[in-house]
């Protein structure tokens, strides 16, 4: 295989990953790593890397749009952000001391854990009582719930969500994916925060949080020019179309399809990490 | 914005809407420049090279030429198209930075020093692990 036919296809397959991951809410970084080495035989290392840039493009690129919707937080956002980027700095770390099958065992759970909860029905639960502290950290808001209305929200235990978020940071630097489902986890789940909310405000905070990482990815050694440049371009494409089919197409049978795919390749890394073959 | 609905007692003000709009337009921006960069590199880099796919099966870190920014900007001036590729991920890794930034700018106009002083930490956080964490 030529370099023009590697990056060509490269470039194919990120953007199929970038259009999935945005029509599942999974994110491209969490099919693109599997995809690099199993498919392509990419040493995790690099595959990460390149996951870890796409992950901020695609972030960065969705920002303008969340933003506009009106559900995203900045105070939530920027307050859990001491979380995952303290998270990060120790999970980039841990990938220069972690052995490489460690990594993809840990990937593989992840893939099975983000299927489970790319399925999950979520609840609404809006009758609480206000926690102190997040009064005092203004962790609240409100969100257009129906045409002119307006919902109101404040944050619930909030030490259990900082301390999740922290998780996520770690997995994101570990692993080279955004961890959007724990961080979903962590506001929607702990903070009892609306699901919109908790899913506007993780995109949001994606791109910070990897930023956290690739410092020490880039001083590493693991970010390669010529295979970061298509899957970045590929993924960043991909999502920017998948966030625009979104609204149009249905997406809980895709989900459903797009989940076996994740168990698939979870498997995959957990067997070939097992094996010894990552 | 006055599209949207009143909201008598809504503690979104209207500064914050602003601020996050401004800072999605600049993310937006950020991400096509970086996005621009990377492709020029890589059209460069797919008419220089005519070998055999290069191999990543086993890892070797990069060499320093791409992971400091000194020999990297070295690397652009000469027209390297993988140093350019890397010119467009530093633009990149820098958006989301230069968003907390934007954002501590946001808080003090608010006047709203608790979370002046909680972006702060997060740049910090960030500003370290970009130039000291090993």
């Amino acid at each position: 295989m030529t370099a023009l036919e590697f990056s060509l296809i490269l470039l194919l397959s990120s953007l199929a990953a970038g259009l999935l991951g945005a029509l599942s809410g999974l994110g491209g970084g969490v099919v693109i790593v599997p995809v690099l080495t199993i498919i392509f035989h990419v040493d995790i290392h690099y595959a990460i890397g390149a996951s870890l840039v796409s992950v901020i493009a695609t972030s960065s690129g969705a920002a303008a749009a969340y933003v506009r919707e009106g559900f995203s937080n900045i105070r939530v956002g920027m307050f859990l952000e001491i979380a995952t980027t303290l998270g990060a700095l120790l999970g980039a770390w841990l990938t220069t001391r972690v052995p490489t099958h460690s990594i993809g065992f840990i990937f593989g759970l992840v893939l099975l854990y983000s299927a489970y909860s790319s399925l999950r029905q979520y609840h609404e639960d809006l009758t609480q009582k206000p926690d102190p502290l997040a009064l005092r950290l203004k962790l609240k808001g409100s969100f257009p719930a129906s045409p002119g209305v307006q919902q109101e929200y404040v944050a619930q235990r909030v030490p259990a969500g900082f301390g999740l978020m922290t998780l996520a940071g770690t997995l994101s630097g570990l692993l080279g994916i955004g961890s959007g489902a724990v961080k979903v986890i962590a506001m929607d789940q702990a903070m009892r925060l609306p699901f919109k909310v908790s899913t506007t405000t993780s995109n949001f905070m994606i791109g910070v949080t990897a930023a956290a990482s690739a410092g020490l990815y880039l001083r590493a050694g693991y970010l390669a020019p010529a295979l970061v440049m298509p899957v970045m371009l590929g993924v960043l494409v991909g999502s920017l179309i998948g966030s625009r089919l979104l609204v149009r197409v249905h997406v809980r049978t895709l989900k459903i399809v797009f989940a076996l795919v994740i168990v698939v390749l979870g498997i995959e890394m957990i067997v070939n990490s097992l094996t010894g073959k990552l | 914005m006055s599209s949207t609905a009143p909201q008598p007692a809504s503690p979104k003000s209207w500064t914050d809407l602003r601020i996050e709009i401004l800072v999605g337009i600049f993310l937006r921006t950020g991400v096509l420049l970086a996005a621009a960069i990377v492709l020029t590199g890589g059209i460069l880099y797919l008419a220089q090279s005519h070998g055999p796919r290069p191999n990543y099966q086993h890892f070797q870190a990069e060499p320093a030429q791409f992971t400091h920014l000194t020999p990297t900007l070295h690397g652009v001036a000469t027209l390297n198209p993988e140093s350019i590729i890397m010119l467009g991920l530093l633009v990149l890794i820098a958006t989301p930075v230069a968003r907390v930034g934007m954002c501590i700018v946001g808080f003090l106009f608010e006047r709203d020093h608790l979370y002046t002083a909680i972006s702060a930490i997060v740049l910090v956080i960030l500003l370290y692990s970009l130039f000291f964490h090993k």
